[in-house]
């Protein structure tokens, strides 16, 4: 097996993981600042920035982030178990077209789906309602919920389903007993996935955002575009610590390579 | 029996398929119908069947600068990933396990971390005062600071920092399936590196390349948030037009006329490019 790098692949290797990792550090670093604007601490550090954190108002907003990933994520998983299990265990005409359909989100950019969500929400009175943006987050993460259902689904040894039937089990016990308790990992990865690209989400939900319904991506772009100050770094540093704690809890339940081959949009 | 086997998977889908209707597909087509509509500041929204807004879009000048720019933004950020995340991705794949997945970790990790965070680095590494700028001086590159933010070259530095793991994961994934052992024969049987790397490693990667090229520029030419925050008004981005059409001026007809444009100009992008890379790399993909 050749394995090893040359010298200059691994200067580029370095010169590459600065690139990816400077902003993120700067970020952590300023977040650290003890002075009223951007600045790299070098000798004082101070959490006076975090501690501005909780008297803001990002903090109402993460609360919505929070409900609404739970809320379409759990959503999204509930509808896509049913049609994954149709479209991986049955063969029908108009399948592959299905398909087709549930994963089409992929292919409409956010800023289409945002608009589409706005003028729909306009027009059934929807507007400034959290249902709507719950239902707009659905569409945007079905396709990774769908995807990690099937992927479980296909992947499972089927062999203990028959088994389980050919002694007698009822099918709904069969699946409760047997199937979903197998899939239950692969599940859990597409329901943590999909929160975390509902989490995420800016350009979509920036377009239907109304003070009961602006999460925390769309808080901090709004205070972005007005002024940049330490306490965006502050609260970015608790989202990146965030993200590694929910990367470990990945990396323990599904693999993370294998979840995040499934990703697709930012 | 028979029946309820016949229809039990589309009682099975029913559920996601009315979901994707009523909250995808319905909406779509009523943006379609509200890019004919006309508007008035002194009117608001009229019904009624009208191509003025797709005049306006396809005519104006204004407008052909800002497609012009989403295009090319979108044209440079692919290329500059291929460009670096190919390479890289050749590298991580020839490393040896434990470092393997420690530095595709690093590189994919950020893919968790909110668009606004890794911009927002940006936007604090490109400010006038910021650290490049600093550095460079410091280091007597430049005499006056160099201007990053709100400009193309920023906007595009930032994207391609944003999606390029894209590209790693991508050719990658593509590189797994090449087996180390014909790269040995290659280079045992007398090749040059170089000759390996460009008769057995590349048509591996291809698949890879193509592919993760195709997410890289339909993510860059929709892409908001980064080009909002760091190329700003100055610079806007057709995503960002939309933003203003719909939010800023109101003009819910011509902001929708612009959305759909932009969805018609990628989907043809995206359908005519799969055509070449069919017609020309079909032996790659077998």
């Amino acid at each position: 097996m050749t394995v090893g790098n040359g010298r200059l692949a691994l200067l580029f290797h370095a010169a590459f993981i600065a690139f990816i990792l400077a902003p993120l550090i700067v970020v952590g670093l300023v977040a650290f600042t003890p002075e009223a604007y951007l600045s790299i601490p070098t000798t004082r550090w101070s959490l006076r920035w975090f501690v501005a954190i909780w008297n803001s108002d990002f903090i109402p907003a993460f609360w919505i982030s929070l409900y609404v990933g739970c809320a379409s994520a759990t959503i999204a998983l509930l509808v896509s178990v049913p049609a994954a299990i149709a479209t991986a265990r049955h063969q029908f005409p108009g399948r592959d077209a299905l398909v087709a359909y549930f994963l089409s989100p992929l292919m409409v950019p956010h800023v289409v789906l945002g608009v589409a969500l706005l003028r729909f929400m306009a027009e059934v009175g929807l507007t400034a309602n959290i249902f709507g943006l719950i239902m707009g987050h659905v569409i945007v993460i079905m396709p990774f919920t769908l995807r990690l259902a099937l992927a479980a689904l296909t992947g499972m040894n089927r062999h203990c389903e028959w088994a389980a039937w050919s002694l007698g089990a009822p099918l709904s016990v069969v699946f409760r007993r047997v199937t979903l308790p197998m899939i239950m990992p692969g599940l859990a990865g597409g329901w943590l996935l999909a929160f975390i690209q509902s989490f995420d989400e800016l350009t979509m939900t920036v377009f239907v955002a109304s003070p009961g319904t602006t999460t925390l991506p769309v808080r901090m772009f709004q205070y972005i575009t007005d002024n940049i100050d330490p306490m965006v770094a502050s609260i970015s540093t608790a989202l990146m610590l965030l993200a590694v704690v929910m990367m470990a809890a990945m990396e323990r339940v599904y693999g993370l390579e294998r979840l995040l081959a499934g990703k697709g949009d930012n | 029996m028979s029946d309820r086997r016949i229809l039990a998977p589309y009682a099975l889908s029913a559920p996601a398929t009315a979901v994707l209707t009523a909250f995808m597909a319905a909406p779509l087509v009523m943006v379609l119908m509200l890019s004919f509509n006309s508007f008035t500041m002194a009117t608001g929204i009229r019904p009624g069947f009208t191509w003025a807004n797709y005049a306006e879009v396809l005519g104006d000048s204004y407008f052909h600068t800002i497609f012009g720019r989403t295009f090319l933004l979108a044209a440079v950020v692919t290329a500059v990933s291929v460009l670096i995340g190919a390479p890289e991705a050749y590298i991580i794949h020839r490393m040896r396990p434990p470092w393997r997945s420690i530095f595709l970790l690093i590189v994919l990790g950020p893919l968790l971390v909110s668009v606004i965070v890794r911009t927002l680095g940006w936007a604090v590494l490109l400010g006038n005062r910021g650290m490049v700028n600093t550095l460079m001086m410091r280091l007597g590159l430049i005499e006056r600071p160099a201007e990053f933010m709100y400009t193309f070259t920023g906007m595009a530095v930032a994207l391609v920092h944003v999606l390029v793991p894209f590209m790693v994961l991508s050719v990658w994934a593509s590189l797994r399936r090449l087996d180390p052992a014909v790269e040995a024969a290659g280079l045992s049987l007398g090749a040059s590196q170089a000759t390996v790397l460009r008769r057995i490693v590349l048509p591996q990667a291809m698949p890879g390349i193509l592919s993760g090229s195709l997410i890289v520029f339909t993510l860059a030419a929709s892409a908001f948030a980064t080009p909002a925050i760091v190329g700003g008004r100055r610079l806007k981005v057709a995503a960002m037009a939309a933003y203003d059409e719909f939010l800023n001026s109101q003009n819910w007809p011509l902001g929708a006329a612009i959305v759909v444009v932009l969805l018609i100009a990628m989907v043809t992008i995206v359908l005519g490019y799969n055509r070449i890379v069919e017609r020309r790399f079909h032996q790659v993909f077998q």
